[in-house]
């Protein structure tokens, strides 16, 4: 069953009163569970519609349904409770709170979601130990390399325990080896916590990990293909 | 969570965080200190008004006050003293009688206001004594004996065992010159009193004027502490509603306004290098906000509410205008309690000028917990209102382009 719908989907922005079709009718379903990457040369929509997956942007036309709710639906404190409950977010640019501990970064999105104090401090362990930084817990980012900084998002992602996590462009600063550790630590993740990950990506190595590849143009799905 | 996260960000950067805190704790202290100085005069100005001029409650025949005319004595003394001497809150009282004189040396005259007192009571009711500088405050009740003020000894160039003739009218409407030997001279804080009153004895008024022995035009009273001032009042007035009762503040009302004033005008000060810091603190918080835009279009995205990052910049804001205002409060408060031992001398300065004006040169800071409370408060809400327009400015991002954002 599909926990993710995507129903004749169109974002248009107006660049100087010309009309830009940044997504132009993309329909898509999405299964519990799922790996997949969202491919295309830059500017053929693949970020706007995770940003219209995420309820970061509106649609313009068409409909997202998440399971049973349709997120153009929502608006103000209920899209930002949905974001919070539904949904992880992994960020090109790792977007860790410099301030706060590895386990602290962890543990803040928790504490948005009211977890205890005792699930939090448990969940944010077992989660930086499956990332492989148990070492690491207490190190703020400054002390972390680009590859632990990403793990950390990971783990910060899967956090709240999301329907699905959305990574816009998650190994664009990494390193080869970092991107291999971190595309392994997310896949295993995938298959254990059976979390929906989405990609959007241009990185050779996380299609070829992917296990459903949708390769995007002009704002329209060129082909999907699963493995 | 948020209220650590919200203190660590204000540390993020260092340097400019500990300017504009530094800014603060000299516009709190200076404001404090100031504050307390000014408070320390007023109350200063307070005590020489009770203690040396009118004390807490006077009581006059009603005509007195109006027309000053020596006939218009308190009739009932005795009854009032015997009331006096058993009301719970009276500390001291002196009946005083009040002639005005014109006084004249072989070099000068003036007018002065010639008060007939007895010393023993008078010490209780007044520290008149204590300011004596030269000769003695009738220390042996030697007849037609004399003290007066410093400035007006030096107008009349007498010195101590001079004998100036005073001039006034007997009961009788008798013109009367009397000589009087200076047997001391006072100085207060206040020149024009010092220039303008004058004490001898009463009884030696009493006998000059012809008025009856057991007359007096004034009775002082001082209380054990000021705030008994109405409620002995209210039971003076029950008990004598036809003489003439009132408290300091009805005698000197300018007094009390001004009292009122300064501590109005404190906090308008203080309010004023708020607002100084104000838009100081308001430039560092959307400094803040401009620097973190992209890590707040992340806290937006994942699912932080609007309400939770507006609380979050307005503790960052409290937080550094609260955290330095109450440094600087402290350092204005220990100032203050320092210097309120010591005095600050400012007779080398403006001595002349601030005695004129009936204030001590020697400045004594007055602060209270009250007034450190007020003054935080009025710190943090400077902190909340510095806050609104940079928060405004955070929650107007597009979580999505903020997140692109390149800082």
């Amino acid at each position: 069953m599909a926990i993710i719908d995507i129903k004749n989907v169109k974002k248009i922005y107006n660049d100087n009163d010309v009309p830009v079709h940044a997504v132009n009718g993309v329909n898509l379903s999405f299964e519990k569970g799922e790996f997949a990457a969202i491919v295309g040369p830059s500017g053929s929509g693949k970020t706007t519609l995770l940003n219209l997956l995420g309820g970061l942007d509106n649609v313009t036309e068409g409909d997202i349904i998440v399971n049973g709710t349709n997120v153009n639906e929502l608006k103000g404190s209920k899209l930002i409770n949905f974001r919070l409950m539904n949904i992880g977010f992994v960020f090109q640019a790792y977007n860790l709170i410099p301030v706060l501990t590895a386990r602290e970064n962890v543990e803040f999105i928790m504490e948005l979601q009211k977890r205890s104090s005792q699930e939090r401090k448990s969940r944010s362990e077992a989660l930086l130990k499956a990332v492989g930084l148990a070492d690491r817990m207490n190190s703020r980012p400054s002390k972390l390399s680009g590859g632990q900084q990403q793990r950390v998002a990971v783990a910060r992602a899967l956090a709240p325990k999301p329907m699905f996590i959305l990574a816009d462009e998650p190994t664009a600063n990494l390193d080869s080896a970092s991107t291999e550790n971190l595309l392994d630590i997310m896949e295993r993740l995938n298959s254990e916590e059976q979390i929906t990950f989405i990609f959007s990506t241009h990185d050779s190595r996380v299609v070829k990990k992917a296990r459903r590849v949708i390769t995007f143009e002009d704002g329209k799905v060129l082909s999907d293909e699963t493995k | 969570m948020i209220w650590f996260v919200a203190w660590r960000n204000i540390w993020r950067n260092r340097t400019r965080s500990l300017i504009i805190m530094s800014a603060i704790v000299i516009g709190i202290f200076a404001g404090t200190f100031s504050a307390a100085v000014l408070k320390g005069m007023m109350e200063q100005r307070v005590q020489n008004v009770i203690n040396l001029e009118l004390s807490h409650i006077q009581i006059h025949n009603p005509e007195y006050l109006e027309i000053k005319e020596m006939h218009e004595y308190l009739k009932n003394v005795p009854e009032i003293a015997s009331k006096l001497d058993t009301l719970s809150g009276v500390a001291a009282y002196s009946e005083r009688v009040i002639v005005n004189s014109m006084i004249a040396s072989a070099e000068s005259g003036a007018g002065v206001q010639l008060f007939g007192i007895d010393p023993t009571k008078e010490k209780q009711v007044t520290t008149l004594h204590e300011q004596i500088v030269e000769g003695d405050y009738f220390a042996d009740a030697r007849r037609k004996s004399i003290v007066l003020g410093r400035k007006l000894a030096e107008k009349l160039n007498v010195k101590i065992g001079s004998r100036p003739v005073l001039t006034f009218q007997s009961i009788d409407g008798v013109l009367v010159y009397e000589s009087f030997k200076v047997v001391g001279i006072y100085e207060t804080v206040n020149s024009t009193y010092d220039e303008m009153h004058a004490f001898v004895l009463k009884s030696d008024l009493l006998s000059i004027t012809h008025i009856d022995d057991n007359a007096a035009h004034e009775i002082a009273i001082l209380l054990k502490n000021n705030d008994l001032t109405k409620p002995v009042k209210k039971k003076l007035i029950a008990a004598f509603p036809s003489s003439d009762i009132q408290s300091w503040t009805d005698l000197s009302p300018e007094m009390s306004v001004v009292t009122k004033g300064m501590e109005f005008s404190m906090y308008i000060f203080i309010g004023i290098i708020l607002l100084a810091l104000l838009f100081s603190i308001i430039n560092t918080m959307l400094m803040v906000v401009l620097e973190r835009t992209k890590e707040i279009g992340m806290l937006m995205s994942v699912g932080m509410s609007r309400l939770r990052v507006f609380f979050m910049i307005l503790l960052e804001s409290v937080y550094l205008s609260g955290f330095a205002g109450v440094i600087g409060i402290a350092i204005g408060y220990g100032t203050s309690m320092l210097t309120a031992r010591s005095g600050i001398d400012l007779s080398g300065l403006y001595g002349q000028g601030l005695r004129s004006f009936g204030y001590d040169p020697v400045m004594y800071p007055d602060i209270t917990p009250e007034m450190a409370l007020h003054i935080t408060i009025m710190v943090l809400i400077t902190g909340i209102i510095a806050s609104i327009v940079p928060a405004r400015r955070a929650l107007k991002l597009k979580p999505a382009e903020a997140i692109r954002t390149d800082m």
